[in-house]
């Protein structure tokens, strides 16, 4: 099935995630999508996949417009997506889940699902038990699942979003064969990556998105650079960096490996001196956050030491990492950061240091309007933090660091601000740096990274490159290891 | 208050990424102080509106049943009111209530459902019955140590509930639940087992304590008496400030409103959690303690009174406010009080009183949700309008859509 989007816009707020964008898909082809974190992919395909609604533009099937309304309804009309966390239901049997969805009456066929079942089995060199719980598969068995039971309601277009993370290689080789074999039969594949090994092994055509937008298309044969250049823009000239004295060692990691239920990093050496900035590059969900979290003592590594200050911090609570100067300066700032529904003052009192049973309220409100000012907080006292600006929320937070820190940790410091806050918010950090303190910060911004790290560690699904220093690394370098080239 | 404008004008200087306002949309600062000037009415309105709402419901229940309102009101102003040893028992039942409320304010301060209260008012009782059975001390003596003996048996039953939840990760609402169930079955166990009468084994309850472990009352055959009004009293006020004016209040309230975060911030969540669960329980075993040798002396099945449940519906009325909860319970004991003489006079069934308690508590609940539902259309309509002037195009960096899921 030939699809073709034309001019698709679509808004959150005041974010143009899709900024008329055209698509062609050609039936029997693999059809790759890059672009970093933001660039729109997600919100185009599920656009696509009836997760969401565009605001404007076409959507063609053969030629035909279409419209729908859920993903119900899209894979109705034959679009289907496998999501990068599977969306299955783990408690329940691998027959259970092939039969959900289905339209075939009120009572289950579970002779016919389990016909069907077993055809696509043989038919794809799948080896999945029927009866086995699906909380037992390995995200690649999820997939294979996935995979046959959209294919049994009929899907001609599969899109598939990051396929290849949290598999192991020989289920990423059998994947790819899958996905040459369905386009030889005539489906339509969308391949959504931002792996460029990946995209030249497997896809005819590349469209490339950045900021909502269609930078270009390469057919295939093409190579990495062009793909990096049309993912991350032209060079950026680095500004000149004040060198600074490193002192002593405050956070080592020794053969460290973190892990969660999709992903393990190992493998981690890194030393970091007082006064050093390290960046972690990477898209999202290639580990930073996991380092990052091991760092805090939030996640026990699973392997490998891990040193703050000279003293060994394996096994030991967040609480006691918070006593050796660690701080952690989550991206989810009113999930993981501000309590909703107190206001500045409250929120003050919470971090300060009087540990007086009772709270002195007047002193708290003179102490929350010095640091409110300090701080340029657009606010008072009295103002709860869930009404704060994104960017007054950022400085509450920064505020709420203690001043003797030795060690902080920060996920997108300066995600979704304007240039100036995001400015004054490097401001503070380096103002803490110079008097010592060690900063790991992680971030999709390519040119934020090159710009205020010394070192930069590269992490691209899972693997994790040798420390690069910055004011040698160019953004083409980054990009290729970003997309797993070279490491 | 003045202060409040005078800050949030845009001061020179300050890098800002809030849209500024321009002509025809008020800064946020006006705003708020033009909300405030009309706030206090539509406060009322929004508070006073369900109550009233409640007493015509219940009125056109009346009506559909053929009963005439307006004497099923005056029996139960009369029933509640009417003379002074029936205002002492609406007071004998304002104290467990307030007791309880009192508690449940602390762990609904803390994020939780303690639905295992009427668990915790049950053991009180029983250690209560325990310490009046084993003891022959003189009241002066005995009545401290029942009171304790009450706080330890609730702290105890709301302490395991809580271990449950922060180490066994059983939810506080099932916990409690099944917790409530087994304290129930040891109250029978009790009453028809080892504390059974001489010669009888009933349901109807254990034999009187001795006098000295009964509360004393006020002259004239009333219900209540000093002691337990200055528990309740002094409970409502050492709960109003902690939650208000102390670092353990704040900290709790920070851990209800977000446990994430607090535990980001540094707060021991876990510790805080069973805290809140032992105090509540404190509370809950002392109404336990009440009405075990103020108003039944003796251990009955049902000692608990339903207190517990009803405390639930008093917190959620007063708005989790500690100053709403004294005249709240007022109210629902007046209630429950003058509904026991409709039967008698109207042959109508005392739970009509239950009827109007839970009518009014649904409103108000229902009115919240509207109002909020009717303030977030406002919210987002001057959202757009800001939107609409702001000089400034999208300055934040495209989100991917997963941030925000649409479903």
């Amino acid at each position: 099935m030939r699809l073709e989007l034309k001019s698709i816009h679509k808004y959150f707020g005041l974010v143009h995630a899709n900024d008329g964008v055209d698509l062609t898909v050609e039936s029997g082809t693999i059809h790759g999508l890059l672009g970093e974190n933001g660039a729109g992919k997600s919100t185009l395909m599920k656009i696509l996949s009836g997760f969401i609604r565009r605001d404007s533009g076409e959507i063609l099937l053969d030629g035909r417009p279409v419209e729908f309304h859920s993903p119900a309804e899209a894979i109705r009309m034959g679009i289907g997506m496998l999501h990068q966390d599977p969306l299955d239901f783990p408690p329940l049997s691998v027959l259970d889940n092939f039969l959900l969805g289905r339209e075939d009456g009120f009572v289950q066929n579970r002779a016919r699902a389990l016909a069907d079942l077993k055809r696509l089995s043989s038919q794809f060199g799948f080896d999945l038990d029927p009866e086995t719980l699906v909380s037992t598969l390995t995200v690649g068995e999820r997939q294979q699942l996935e995979i046959m039971r959209l294919l049994s309601l009929g899907v001609q277009i599969l899109i598939f979003d990051e396929p290849t993370t949290g598999i192991s290689l020989p289920q990423k080789v059998k994947l790819f064969e899958t996905l040459r074999l369905l386009a030889k039969e005539g489906k339509s594949i969308i391949f959504v990556t931002h792996k460029l090994q990946d995209a030249e092994d497997l896809c005819q055509r590349v469209t490339v998105l950045r900021r909502g937008q269609v930078t270009g298309q390469v057919e295939h044969p093409f190579t990495a650079s062009q793909l990096v250049q049309l993912m991350f823009g032209q060079n950026l000239a680095v500004s000149a960096r004040q060198a600074i004295e490193l002192g002593a060692p405050i956070l080592e990691m020794r053969d460290v490996a973190v892990e969660d239920y999709r992903l393990r990093v190992p493998n981690l050496n890194l030393q970091v001196c007082a006064g050093e900035v390290i960046g972690l590059a990477g898209i999202e969900g290639s580990g930073q956050r996991l380092f990052l979290r091991a760092c805090a003592g939030l996640l026990p590594p699973s392997a490998g030491e891990i040193w703050i200050a000279g003293a060994k911090m394996n096994r030991q609570p967040y609480h006691k990492f918070l006593e050796r100067g660690v701080a952690y300066m989550p991206a989810g700032r009113l999930e993981e950061g501000l309590v909703p529904g107190l206001n500045l003052a409250e929120h003050f009192v919470l971090v300060g240091r009087s540990k007086d049973f009772f709270i002195n309220w007047g002193a708290a409100q003179s102490e929350a309007q010095v640091k409110i000012e300090e701080y340029s907080i657009h606010g008072v006292p009295a103002t709860r933090v869930e009404s704060l600006s994104g960017g007054n929320q950022q400085r509450a937070l920064l505020a709420l660091l203690r001043p003797d820190i030795d060690l902080l940790l920060l996920e997108h410091p300066t995600r979704g601000l304007d240039i100036e806050s995001t400015l004054w918010v490097w401001n503070q950090l380096l103002e803490r740096r110079r008097r010592g303190t060690a900063i790991v910060f992680a971030s999709a911004d390519l040119d934020e990274i090159l710009e205020y790290s010394d070192r930069i560690l590269v992490f691209s699904g899972g693997r994790v490159a040798q420390a690069l220093v910055a004011k040698e690394t160019s953004v083409t370098q980054l990009g290729e290891l970003i997309g797993g080239k070279g490491l | 208050m003045k202060a409040m404008g005078e800050r949030t004008e845009p001061s020179k200087g300050r890098v800002e990424e809030t849209p500024r306002t321009r002509e025809g949309v008020p800064a946020p600062a006006q705003e708020a102080t033009a909300r405030r000037g009309a706030g206090m009415w539509e406060n009322l309105a929004w508070s006073i509106g369900p109550i009233l709402l409640g007493l015509i419901l219940t009125t056109l229940a009346l009506l559909a049943v053929g009963a005439n309102p307006v004497r099923a009101y005056t029996v139960m102003w009369k029933g509640a009111f009417g003379n002074a040893a029936q205002f002492s028992n609406v007071v004998s039942s304002w104290v467990p209530l307030a007791l309880a409320s009192v508690g449940l304010l602390i762990t609904f301060t803390a994020g939780l459902w303690n639905i295992g209260i009427e668990g915790q008012i049950i053991m009180g009782a029983i250690f209560t019955a325990w310490t009046a059975r084993t003891f022959d001390w003189p009241a002066e003596a005995l009545i401290p140590a029942l009171f304790i003996s009450g706080i330890i048996g609730g702290a105890a039953w709301a302490l395991l509930a809580g271990v449950l939840k922060t180490y066994g990760h059983v939810h506080e609402i099932f916990g409690g639940l099944g917790l409530n169930f087994v304290a129930t079955g040891v109250t029978l166990y009790l009453i028809i087992g080892p504390w059974k009468r001489a010669g009888i084994a009933s349901t109807s309850g254990t034999e009187l304590f001795r006098p000295a472990a009964w509360l004393p009352t006020f002259p004239g055959g009333m219900a209540v008496g000093p002691i337990e009004i200055a528990v309740a009293v002094v409970s409502l006020v050492i709960v109003y400030f902690a939650l208000r004016g102390t670092l353990w209040g704040l900290k709790l309230k920070a851990i209800g409103k977000n446990i994430r975060s607090a535990y980001w911030i540094g707060i021991s969540t876990r510790l805080h959690l069973l805290g809140a669960f032992a105090l509540c329980g404190a509370f809950a075993g002392m109404a336990g303690t009440v009405q075990a040798i103020g108003v039944w002396h003796r251990l009955i099945p049902a000692i608990s009174g339903g207190y517990g449940y009803l405390g639930i519906l008093v917190v959620l009325l007063s708005g989790f406010q500690a100053a709403g909860l004294a005249p709240v319970a007022f109210f629902f004991a007046a209630v429950s009080k003058g509904s026991v003489a409709l039967p008698l006079d109207l042959q109508l069934d005392s739970s009509l009183g239950g009827v109007l308690q839970g009518i009014i508590v649904l409103l108000v609940i229902l009115s919240q949700g509207v109002r909020a539902r009717v303030q977030r259309a406002g919210a987002s309509a001057r959202i757009d309008s800001a939107v609409l002037a702001s000089p400034v195009g999208p300055t934040a960096a495209p989100v991917e859509a997963n941030e925000n899921p649409p479903l």
